[in-house]
Parts: C-alpha cells; structure tokens; sequence
C-alpha cells in the first residue's frame, strides 16, 4: 500500500516537473498558420525547417553558447583555485570569506544587473570604448556563477583525507604533481557539477544578460523581444533541440562514468 | 571526463561557427566597407528571409558592404533604458511615436540629413510632419497601424463602439491591454477626450471607467491574446491590427473592427541616436527601408501597414485591399497619435494605471498585511531558533 502510494507520489513529481517540457516540445511539431501554443492542428517539422533558416536565432544561439562555455571554463577554474584556498584557511578569515562569496547568491539580480552595468559603463568610458559587448557580458556571467562553482567543490575538498596529498609528497612527488595526480581527481565529481551549473546558470540568465549586454543578443533577451507579437514555436522547436542535445549529453558521460566504475571494480575483484 | 566534456563544448561552436563563415563569402557582393551598424528594432520586425521572404539585413550587405548588428527590444520603456543607461552604441533605432516625441524632448536624437535619404520621397504626405516629429527632422516612418477590435463571431453578434468592452454579457471573457497608453486610450476615446491631455481630471475620469471595467476582466495581457482568442478562452480583446491580422486571417470565427468613437494610430519611425559613429550608414540604411521594393517585401512579413503607396505594388495584393491593414480615410480621419506627456502627466497615468491593476489603495492594504505577516512569521522563527539555540548551550 505504502509503496503504491510512494509511486503515485513520485509520478506525480516528475509529471510535475516534466509536463512543461512535454507540452513544449509536442508543440514544436504543432502545424500551424497563427504559430498557436495552445490550439493542436497537425504534425509538421515546418518550425524546425525556419528554426535553422533563421539567421537571428542562430546568432543569439551562437552568443549564448559562447558566454556559456567561456563563462563556465574561466569560473570553473577560478571557482576551484578559490575552494582550495577557502578550504586551507583559518575558521574566521573562510567564514569571513564564504559570506563574501555566498553574497552574490542572495543578492536580487536585477541589483547585481544593474550595479555591474553602471560599472561597466564606467570602466569602458575610462579606456575610451564606447559601448558593452561580449566582453563584458562574458565578464559578468562569470561573477555570478562564481560562488556556484566554489559551493560545489568545497565540500568534495572536506571529504578528501589532506593526508592523501601529504603521502603522495611523502613518496617524493613534488606538490604540483601531487596536486594533478591526487587532490583533482578527488575532486572532480565536485567540478564537474560546478562548472554544469555554471554553464546552465549562463544559458538562461536573463536580468544581469540584460543590462550587461550592450549591442550584443543573448537568446533569452531575444526571446523575450518577441512578445510584443508572440513568441514563435521556432522556440519551441530550438528548446527541444537543446533538451534533446542535454540530454544525450549526459547520458553518454552517465553511460561512460557507469563504464569506467565497472572496469575500476572487476580489476579490483580480479586482483 | 572534463576532457571529454570540453571537447564537445568546441565541436558544438566550431559546428556553430560554420554557417556564418559561410554566409559572409556571398557572391556578387559590394566589398566590405569595415563598417557595423547596430540596428536595434522590435522583435520580429523585419523580414529575415524565412518562409521565402528576403533577408532585408544580408540584402543590405550585399548591396552596401555594410554590416549589420542587428538586436532587438520588447517595448519603448525598454529601448530608452538601454539607451540612457549607455554602454550600448547604437546607430538605428525603431521607437513609436510617443517615444520619438520623448526623445527629441530629451535631446537624444540626431537631426537626419534626408540628402542622404531620397528615397523620403516616397513616403506618403499624410506621413510628413506628425505631431510627434513636427518639423520632420528626426524620424522616417517604418510601419504604421490602428487598434481596433477583435472579438469571437460565435459569440458576438458585431463590435462598433468600444463599449462592448464594458458589456457584462461578456463577463471573463474580456481582455485589455497590459500597458498604461494602450488602455487609458480606450477610456478616453469613450470619454470623448483628446489622448494626449494634461489635464488631471480627465485622467481621473478615464482611470474610473478602467476600474469599473476591471471585475468583468480576464486579464491584462499582451501576446497572449492570440492563444486565448484563438481558442475560445476569450471573446473580445483590442490589439494592433497588423499584429492580429494573421488570427482574422486563419480563423473563421474571429472578426475586426475599429469603433467608431475613433482609435489610436501609430507609428513606428526609424530614427538615429545622438550618439551614433556611423550616421551617414545609419541614414544609407534608413534610406534601403525606404526603398518602395524592400518596404514591400518587409511588410509582406512584418503584417504592419507601409506608410508609401508605391510599395504597396511589391506586397500581397490581397494585403494591400484589406481595410484590416489599410483603413479607409474615413476612419483615419478618427484617429489620434500619441505624444509623449510631460513628466507630471506621466507619473500621475503611472499611478492611476498602478491603482486600475491593483484595484484601488484598499487591496493594496491587504498586501502590504500579508507581507507585514510574512515578515512577522519569519522573524519570530529566527528568534524561536536563537532562543532554542542558547538554552542548549547552556
């Protein structure tokens, strides 16, 4: 009875969570003159045809992606040399410090939006420039998934023995190589969530995307442009494709890890 | 693993890249000037070459060697943020008529040289000099259209006064719009006011009207009028035409109508920042829209009114006919244009538009209550847990 009622329960999260998903992309295949989200009227891929004919879709795709992955890469690493510091200091300077990280976190976008605008404004009218870009929207998404990436791998450093790195200099290794050979793989589970946050947290930033962008065109900001008349199922239709594409994504690197965690376990039963 | 999900990051760009690098090596094209324009216009404004229409950006290039950085915007409001908050350059930009008006008020558009833009000639002479850009210094019209009526034929006989908006037979099935110009405007063209008044009575008695209209409402919505008309969760809703256009043409049971207390026109007008490096590109652009060819096949795909006749050979004859997208002199002669309203104006339509949404200070009383009673709540836990705390330690 119990476990029944446990399934239901559990059917109903996921329809909770993924009947959005589901109606989104049943609607991306809708054939329809008015570009309807709401009324059924035939299957077709016409949406999927002008998705990639559309040369302003693609190039705010393009600009997302590129922030993404920039954003994701620099604060991944910047995030995980910070950990490691936070991680080796004394108990009032990191608590001092882990508030000062956890602050952007808290903190209403739309204030870090437009704090780091009026900076920005400031900072290229100070070397002459004369207007935002992808430098500095890259400069921003950066800022904000810092403290993400910092959370995710400070624990992974607590649970880790420090003896591990001690040993391996012990046995005559020198620190940086101890530091590649034994702390970053212990870690890595850790970075690896850190820097898919990251990379999901830029995707779909709207607030801080908006006042940090200058003449540059994320896809969120373009697709928020489109409500003065409707929003086109070529959305729909790109939305699906990314979910598929995230999707696969993490089934080939679950597949692989699941792979990997075999092998590691026969060689262990083999001797 | 990180490897590995890095290198399919850069297989993702590289495949991304691609197209365009392709794109920019187009035969017979002008060469390459080493200029960007960047265009800011509505969302899905401008023909870009899907369903067969022409990519009027990339026809530009091809034609000028100019490149274009072309970025969009949802609303006026947000265009003058982007604009007066700086650190966004832009060299052409597509604001409506109230907020041309506002604008030049506030000094931040360039006066155009229309040397640079002959083809002005063909823009209509009902077009030259409106009241928000007297002396035609500043802006050329890009598209133009009315507000009118759409409502349900399955259940409403036929719409010719604004009043029906106020019917209680169509009790939550009514829609308004969700900005402040938009639905005052309706009120006062009922109320028989100029749309532009500055006197604070009249706004007084059109807010009124908004707020006895408000318990038969759906809702204040935008886009979401086309959903909620097309499948019946609505009856009746005002829009611009040329954006609704494609609902009376896709379904059988939608009509439109302008009442006949008159409407408001507008218009939407390219214009050239202050600020802008590139004015004399600016204006060669502005002059390629102007072109009667490239005005036609853009409004083929923007569904708005062109403001030159002789474009009107380029587009869909059926289009050209239809009194939806070009109404007849007689109702444009009902018409009025919105300029903006100096500032006190502006902030008491704010407030009384905040009231109309909100339905008047009572209810607003009650929210601040409930956010007062959150509050309440949530000190008292962070002080029940201090208290917890200390008798443990101790």
């Amino acid at each position: 009875m119990t476990k029944a009622i446990g399934r239901v329960y559990t059917f109903l999260i996921f329809l909770f969570l993924y009947a959005p998903i589901l109606v989104l992309i049943v609607f991306s295949f809708n054939d329809t003159e008015t570009s309807s989200r709401t009324v059924w009227s035939g299957f077709s891929l016409k949406w999927y045809e002008k998705l990639f004919e559309d040369r302003l879709i693609l190039e705010a795709l393009r600009n997302t992606l590129l922030i993404a992955v920039a954003a994701a890469v620099v604060s991944t690493v910047l995030g995980t040399v910070a950990a490691i510091g936070i991680s080796s200091m004394k108990r009032l300077p990191k608590r001092i410090m882990m508030n000062i990280t956890n602050f952007p976190m808290v903190n209403p976008e739309i204030v870090t939006g437009v704090s780091m605008m009026l900076l920005f404004v400031f900072a290229v009218g100070l070397f002459g420039g004369r207007s935002l870009g992808m430098t500095s929207i890259i400069a921003a998404h950066i800022t904000f998934c810092l403290p993400y990436v910092i959370l995710s791998v400070l624990p992974k450093l607590r649970q880790m023995d420090p003896a591990l790195y001690e040993a391996a200099q012990d046995l005559g290794c020198p620190p940086v190589k101890a530091f590649f050979k034994v702390v970053l793989p212990e870690i890595m589970p850790g970075i690896v969530t850190g820097m898919i946050m990251a990379f999901t947290l830029s995707i779909d930033d709207f607030v801080i995307s908006y006042f940090t962008s200058g003449t540059t065109q994320t896809l969120p900001i373009y697709i928020y442009s489109m409500t003065r008349k409707r929003v086109s199922p070529e959305i729909n239709a790109l939305s699906t494709v990314l979910f598929a594409a995230v999707m696969a994504l993490l089934i080939v690197v679950n597949v692989r890890t699941a792979k990997v965690n075999r092998q590691i376990q026969e060689m262990e039963e083999n001797g | 693993m990180m490897r590995r999900l890095v290198s399919v990051f850069l297989a993702c760009l590289g495949a991304l890249l691609l197209p365009v690098g392709a794109l920019a090596q187009d035969g017979g094209a002008a060469p390459d000037r080493g200029v960007t324009i960047n265009v800011y216009n509505w969302g899905e404004y401008i023909a870009n070459g899907t369903d067969g229409s022409m990519d009027v950006n990339a026809e530009f290039t091809r034609r000028t060697g100019i490149r274009v950085n072309y970025t969009t915007f949802d609303s006026n409001e947000s265009l003058y943020s982007k604009l007066a908050g700086g650190g966004a350059d832009y060299d052409v930009i597509f604001p409506s008529d109230y907020m041309v008006s506002k604008l030049i008020d506030e000094d931040m558009l360039a006066q155009l040289d229309f040397g640079n833009i002959p083809n002005f000639q063909y823009v209509d002479q009902q077009f030259r000099n409106p009241d928000y850009d007297p002396d035609n210094r500043y802006s050329v019209p890009y598209t133009w259209g009315v507000v009118g009526v759409f409502y349900n034929t399955d259940h409403i006989q036929e719409v010719t006064s604004w009043e029906s908006l106020w019917d209680d037979e169509y009790a939550g099935k009514i829609l308004m719009f969700d900005n402040p110009r938009d639905s005052f405007a309706i009120a006062q063209f009922l109320l028989g006011q100029n749309v532009n008044t500055i006197d604070p009575e009249d706004w007084q008695a059109a807010a009124e009207l908004l707020k006895q209209q408000r318990p038969i409402l759906q809702g204040y919505v935008m886009d979401q009028i086309f959903d909620k008309m097309e499948n019946g969760e609505a009856w009746i809703a005002p829009y611009y035409a040329g954006d609704a256009a494609i609902l009376v043409d896709n379904s059988e049971n939608i009509s439109f109508a302008v009442p006949e207390e008159g409407t408001n026109f507008f218009v939407d007008a390219a214009c050239v920042p202050r600020t802008s490096d590139h004015q004399a590109e600016a204006e060669e652009y502005i002059n390629f829209l102007c072109d009667p060819e490239i005005a036609g096949a853009n409004m083929d795909y923007v569904g708005y009114s062109t403001p030159e006749t002789a474009a009107k050979e380029y587009i869909d004859p059926e289009v050209a006919k239809s009194p939806l997208h070009y109404p007849s002199q007689e109702t444009l002669s009902r018409t009025q244009v919105f300029v903006n309203l100096p500032g006190e104006t502006a902030q008491l339509v704010d407030s009384l538009w905040a009231e109309v949404k909100m339905g008047g200070p009572g209810e607003s009383a009650v929210l601040v209550a409930i956010i007062l009673g959150f509050l309440g709540v949530y000190i008292a836990i962070i002080v029940y847990k201090r208290r917890k705390r200390k008798r443990e330690l101790a």
